[in-house]
């Protein structure tokens, strides 16, 4: 019918010849469906590894207490918060994916919405953990909340930032579970309905009985759209919130208003370079380059690009702001920063996030896959040292030189660290083992509108305007995962 | 008597299933359901089925958590215990923001998913209702009641004409799932 069709010229977002609504179920299924191949395990043993040294951390710490690390009188908060900020942020692509692209129609983000989402929630699953060890009594974690107590009764203080992050990051991690669960019901549904025995038992409970009725679909629209409404300020309160953390307060570095969109902007870069992390893997490791197309890989890096110069924006403002403001306490902590003793933390956050990003306008580099992935880890390490400079450099030297201290990690402090790296992988590669890594309803929706195979339909049937047809082919040579010869003789 | 309880059309194509649907309704024989794999956009329009009215519980869930958070916030901070702190109003206004904007959303988000699982019967362990086990892989079906509706192979036809791969007529409801 003619309301499917797409304009000629925008760019496939499924690619293969041949695919069938069939097709789909059984490509996208197949890890869940099959046993795990050698690569599977070879990561989820490593992985798994990771998780254990995690475990032996935090049972370190809960044992003996945050003497465990490495903190000192100066330096309280070191790679701790370091690795809550850096979690949190890395969970933020999920939902941007998920809800900010869904309300602007971008139909790309179908494909990798699904592991986009399990992402976001196995990362503040991580940065969880770091805000209960963080806490020294993990037991008294309900001190947290306004709880009736026989002290008074003695509430909690609404006036703090770190009050609000309660709130926030437990709103964020349960309405993104929401958000991924409800979006996964169709999904579970197809596996139900293609397997025996135990295992249909199991994934009918987890499917609620979803049969894909007229009535469901039309609630179950309206339901995304508005929990994708919803998401999208709450993802941006949340980092938002985390800025506050250090906003609030009255350190230099630290006490600044450009926190907030700066963290935003951070948190959405690191997050888009987990997703190309993680993705670039799966999609080789799992066969799904017809799915998660060139074109995918692409955008991700023009938005890898875009939130990488804000954030290079906005560390020169912070030096602007620094000097055009004349307060000298301000002025030593940035000037401490590049020049003092954490000056290679400083250089290497500056390369990794402001430098290097850059090297995306070449449209070659862009589209190299290798290139990506080294990129995207370049990102992550380039993060993690943002939030180690914000809080170790500002902490280590204050407004009172005879308490000047530097921080020295534990092998505790990094257990932690790589700990939860092993604890977030453990958690994905589980999970595109049990439920399928591409939202395969959203997919299907593409199948007849955007795929290459409707496009080449389109082609052959005529009509269309040659020089745009000439543009079409032209945008189709930087995919892997198509065959021009098919495109000479149409 | 036929034993006949439901016709299924199975189409692999949903524009040949919405073909299926206007040949249906034009020989005024009711629809009584459609299992897609997937959402199909403007069969509500087709169907008659009205807006999903889910929005307004989302809005009514949202200003019941900015309510009541609101309401603790208040008691806590102004009313059971206010400070001193350097002389500022313990009525800080602005601290409440964030907190009535989380659980204004929290509220929302669940009370309106909640709603939608009660509304559509969907809850952990409920037994599918399943027609064919295609209907969440590659088939999309129309489902029509057999009883009192015109005679069954005209119905057959109807759907082969929209271009039905295949039209089955069920003695069972659903597909047994023991």
């Amino acid at each position: 019918m003619a309301h499917h069709h797409e304009s000629i010229i925008r760019e496939p977002l499924m690619t293969g010849k041949d695919m069938t609504y069939a097709r789909i179920t059984n490509e996208i299924l197949l890890p869940v469906e099959n046993k795990p191949n050698k690569a599977w395990w070879i990561g989820f043993v490593v992985s798994a590894l990771g998780a254990l040294l995690w475990v032996v951390s935090i049972s370190l710490t809960f044992w003996y207490g945050l003497g465990e690390w490495g903190l000192n009188k100066t330096v309280g908060w070191a790679w701790d918060i370091t690795g809550f900020v850096w979690w949190v942020g890395i969970g933020h692509a999920g939902t941007l994916i998920s809800a900010v692209l869904l309300i602007f129609g971008q139909n790309w983000r179908n494909s990798i919405n699904r592991s986009a989402e399990a992402m976001t929630i196995f990362a503040v699953i991580c940065a969880a953990t770091y805000i209960v060890a963080h806490m020294g009594r993990p037991w008294l974690a309900y001190f947290t909340l306004p709880l009736p107590n026989q002290y008074g009764s003695l509430w909690v203080n609404w006036n703090s930032a770190l009050m609000m992050d309660v709130f926030a990051i437990s709103t964020y991690f349960s309405v993104s579970l929401l958000f991924w669960y409800t979006g996964l019901l169709p999904d579970i549904a197809s596996i139900r309905d293609r397997a025996k025995g135990l295992r249909r038992r199991i994934y009918s409970i987890l499917s609620f009985g979803w049969t894909g009725s007229l009535k469901t679909w039309q609630r179950f629209e309206t339901v995304s759209l508005i929990l994708a409404g919803i998401s999208t300020p709450l993802v941006l309160s949340v980092h938002t919130i985390v800025s506050f953390d250090f906003a609030t307060s009255l350190e230099p570095g630290w006490h600044t208003t450009i926190f907030p969109p700066y963290f935003v902007a951070g948190a959405i870069f690191s997050g888009f370079a987990m997703v190309q992390t993680l993705l670039l893997v799966t999609r080789k490791v799992l066969g799904l380059e017809n799915y998660i197309t060139m074109f995918h890989i692409e955008s991700m890096n023009k938005i890898i690009m875009l939130t990488g110069s804000i954030v290079g924006v906005a560390y020169i403002t912070e030096f602007f702001i620094a000097w055009y403001s004349q307060v000298e306490y301000e002025q030593y902590a940035f000037i401490n920063r590049a020049t003092g003793p954490y000056w290679w933390a400083y250089w290497s956050m500056m390369s990794c996030n402001v430098i290097s990003p850059q090297l995306f306008w070449s449209s070659k580099l862009r589209r190299s896959i290798p290139f990506s992935w080294a990129l995207s880890i370049v990102v992550n390490i380039g993060m993690w040292f943002e939030r180690f400079v914000i809080i170790v450099t500002s902490l280590h030297r204050d407004y009172i030189p005879s308490s000047w201290a530097m921080f020295y990690p534990t092998w505790v402090d990094v257990g932690v660290f790589i700990g939860s790296i092993g604890v977030f992988f453990t958690l994905f590669l589980l999970f595109i083992r049990v439920l399928p890594s591409v939202a395969i309803a959203e997919v299907k929706l593409l199948l007849k509108t955007a795929s290459e195979q409707a496009k080449m339909k389109q082609i052959k049937e005529g009509h269309l305007e040659p020089a745009e047809v000439q543009y079409y082919k032209e945008s189709l040579t930087k995919y892997d995962s198509v065959d021009m010869a098919d495109y000479e003789k149409v | 008597m036929s034993k006949t309880k439901f016709i299924l059309g199975c189409f692999d194509d949903p524009d040949n299933m919405m073909q299926g649907i206007t040949n249906l309704q034009k020989n005024s024989v009711p629809i009584y359901d459609v299992y897609t794999p997937m959402p199909i956009h403007g069969i509500e329009a087709k169907m008659g089925v009205k807006d999903s009215r889910l929005g307004y519980a989302a809005f009514c869930f949202g200003c019941l958590g900015a309510t009541v958070i609101f309401s603790i916030v208040y008691y806590t901070l102004v009313h059971d215990w206010p400070q001193n702190i350097g002389g500022k109003p313990s009525f800080a206004m602005p601290d409440f923001v964030p907190f009535t904007f989380e659980w204004t959303i929290l509220f929302t988000a669940f009370g309106m998913t909640i709603t939608f699982f009660a509304a559509t019967h969907l809850f952990p362990g409920r037994a599918p209702r399943v027609m064919d086990l295609r209907a969440t892989d590659d088939r999309f079906i129309i489902a029509v009641d057999a009883k009192g509706n015109i005679p069954h192979d005209d119905i057959t036809n109807l759907l082969k004409e929209a271009g039905a791969v295949e039209v089955k007529h069920n003695e069972r409801k659903y597909v047994s799932y023991e």
